[in-house]
């Protein structure tokens, strides 16, 4: 195993930062993620009421919920209005489908000026990619457990 | 009632998610890949269902519905179609959610600058 060897200046900046660090209580952090990601699920829970009043199935009116959290959650990355959400909501806003669109504009409008393929298709996925890449694993591996063994 | 309740659920997860990002080195993504496994775990228990039957957007909104619903795409293959099914039933079952996402990801990454 490598450790990294750290100079005196780099622990004294290291113990520098810690210092420096905004101190922001913990409960007021989980208040303020309890908040947001409840209410981003609300907002989910009333589009999907309203679609199933108009008569859709339970299940097509869910993934219309996420479709549309996803649009509205690309047009507010695009206005700059999720960062504050984010700014204020922390996981809040992570976990939520609104946070995994998020995690695909935000980067795809930074790493636009890089060019259309490496840039802004490319830096889509940062972190979506691992997102899709481990949920299929474990769908494949979970689910397949289930189907052959019970 | 049930909006209350997916209020509750949706929070709870999230404040859970902040104490374990507060706590840990975990990045966003690390927490939401973390989230997509064990949706996809309670999923193959059987464990994920009810609890969308229960909080509804309180727990198919978090991420870790994707998890649930790759899931249970490939136990469904898996009963359709074999092990074609196991491969096709969880990205058939989840592409809808994806494809709005890459589409609409796309475009807003297009049309919009960023701030600052």
């Amino acid at each position: 195993m490598l450790k990294e060897r750290e100079s005196p200046q780099a622990k004294r900046y290291a113990r520098l930062v810690e210092q420096e660090k905004p101190r922001v209580s913990l409960g007021f952090n989980i208040l303020r993620a309890f908040l947001v990601g409840g209410s981003i699920c609300l907002v989910g829970e009333t589009i999907k009421t309203y679609l199933i009043s108009y008569g859709m199935s339970v299940e097509t009116a869910g993934i219309w919920m996420s479709i549309s959290l996803i649009f509205l959650s690309a047009l507010l990355t695009g206005l700059g209005v999720y960062d504050e959400i984010a700014r204020f909501g922390g996981a809040g806003s992570a976990i939520p489908i609104t946070g995994f669109a998020n995690s695909i504009v935000a980067p795809a409008m930074e790493f636009r000026s890089e060019g259309a393929i490496l840039g802004l298709a490319a830096r889509m996925f940062v972190i979506a990619g691992p997102v899709i890449v481990y949920g299929l694993i474990s769908a494949t591996v979970f689910g397949l457990i289930r189907s052959v063994l019970l | 009632m049930n909006y209350l309740l997916a209020f509750l659920f949706g929070g709870v997860i999230c404040a859970i998610g902040q104490v374990i990002l507060d706590k840990s080195k975990l990045t966003q993504a690390d927490l939401m890949v973390i989230l997509v496994i064990f949706g996809s775990l309670a999923s193959a228990l059987g464990l994920y269902k009810p609890l969308v039957d229960m909080f509804g957007a309180g727990a198919s909104a978090p991420v870790s519905n994707f998890g649930h619903v790759l899931t249970q795409g490939v136990i469904e293959g898996y009963q359709e179609n074999g092990f074609f099914g196991v491969l096709q039933g969880g990205m058939a079952k989840a592409a809808a959610v994806l494809g709005a996402s890459i589409i609409f990801g796309f475009f807003a990454g297009l049309l919009f600058r960023p701030k600052g």
